[in-house]
């Protein structure tokens, strides 16, 4: 909410970017670290799948319509481990709970430009850590017709990129040595940390550090319910005192 | 990879593919509602944040599956590499990435290999 840094250059060059600069824009924001870091990523996905027994149209359809690593990891891992069809499809949803809120924050951005509100239940679906992270930055500071278009022409990329990781992953399985596809897999942590240490403001700084300090002790509480309760009393105590801070306004 | 349990995997993968979806709709169905300027929509993104930032660090230090293979030292020598050089390289995200990737590898693979003499 504070933070809302405008590193993007939309419209100084010659007045307001059209449809087709925008989606050009989204492309071209896309292609560079989000592409590589889902190529990447999607590769070690790609490779623990053929492990753990799933055929490539399976993998390519987690990777597109899980559409969240922490999920999918935590879907095939169970499966791998021989657990129950329920319990598997518990956690990986619940590893992907996040989309809730992420939803709920970044939407709103986007339902000023629909002509159908219903479209961002479609749009729902193209959320994900690269694709939020950049709507957040980037979308505010567009007209609001233009918003869904920058964010879903950075999703299309992000889509090719992860598919096309997920392929070579699963081709290359068995030829990489075991501390590359456990690279891989760590890359994500990595990668989302850093993206994460942009500065963003005060109330986001906060929720970061306090989230970080609780997430890993509620974890060992409750390893289904851990992390989504870190946000939720990290998250709240973070709104209550920046709201204080901030006095009635 | 057996082929009596192909069916099987397909409706575990459409199954989680849906369960996964209830969020993106819910969060979704409240977007509707939500006054993007008002306190519940800030309130909103601190908690998203706070979760991804715990998600980040129990992936770090409590990680699922192969990772949790390695110790825990080495994920955090990792993690230190990447930040050390993302604010080095002027808050350079590929730059950190690789480089935290890179140590972290090479610490496992020179563990794996048992630490060679030479």
């Amino acid at each position: 909410m504070a933070g809302r840094t405008e590193d993007r250059s939309f419209g100084d060059a010659a007045g307001d970017p059209t449809p087709k600069d925008v989606i050009r824009q989204g492309a071209r924001d896309a292609v560079g670290l989000p592409a590589i870091s889902l190529v990447l990523s999607m590769t070690g996905f790609g490779s623990l799948a053929r492990e753990s027994g799933l055929d490539l149209s399976l993998a390519l359809v987690s990777t597109a319509g899980v559409w969240g690593l922490p999920g999918q990891l935590a879907m095939v891992e169970l499966y791998a481990s021989g657990a129950g069809l329920l319990v598997i499809v518990v956690a990986s949803s619940l590893a992907n709970a996040r989309f809730l809120p992420m939803a709920a924050a970044f939407l709103p951005t986007l339902r000023p430009g629909l002509r159908r509100p219903g479209w961002l239940f479609l749009l729902a679906h193209c959320i994900s850590l690269n694709t939020w992270a950049a709507g957040m930055r980037v979308c505010p500071g567009l007209r609001p017709p233009l918003r869904h278009r920058y964010f879903t022409a950075f999703f299309a990329v992000c889509l090719a990129a992860a598919l096309a990781g997920t392929v070579i992953g699963y081709l290359a399985t068995g030829t990489l040595p075991r501390p590359v596809t456990l690279g891989l897999v760590f890359l994500n942590p990595v990668f989302f940390a850093l993206l994460l240490a942009a500065p963003q403001g005060y109330a986001a700084a906060m929720a970061l550090v306090l989230g970080a300090l609780i997430g890993p002790p509620l974890h060992i509480w409750s390893p289904d319910w851990g992390v989504p309760a870190a946000g939720l009393i990290a998250g709240t105590a973070t709104f209550l005192v920046s709201r204080r801070k901030r006095g009635a306004g | 990879m057996t082929g009596s349990g192909s069916i099987g995997l397909w409706a575990m993968v459409l199954a989680c593919i849906a369960a996964t979806y209830v969020w993106r709709g819910l969060g979704a169905t409240l977007a509707m509602r939500i006054d993007p300027g008002g306190a519940v929509f800030h309130w909103i993104r601190c908690v998203s944040y706070a979760l991804l930032a715990a998600l980040i660090c129990r992936m770090t230090v409590l990680p699922i599956g192969g990772l949790a293979e390695t110790p825990l030292t080495d994920r955090l020598a990792g993690m230190a590499v990447a930040f050390l050089v993302y604010f080095a390289a002027r808050r350079n995200v590929l730059a950190g990435m690789i480089a935290g990737i890179a140590a972290f590898m090479v610490i496992s693979a020179v563990r794996g290999a048992g630490m060679p003499g030479g």
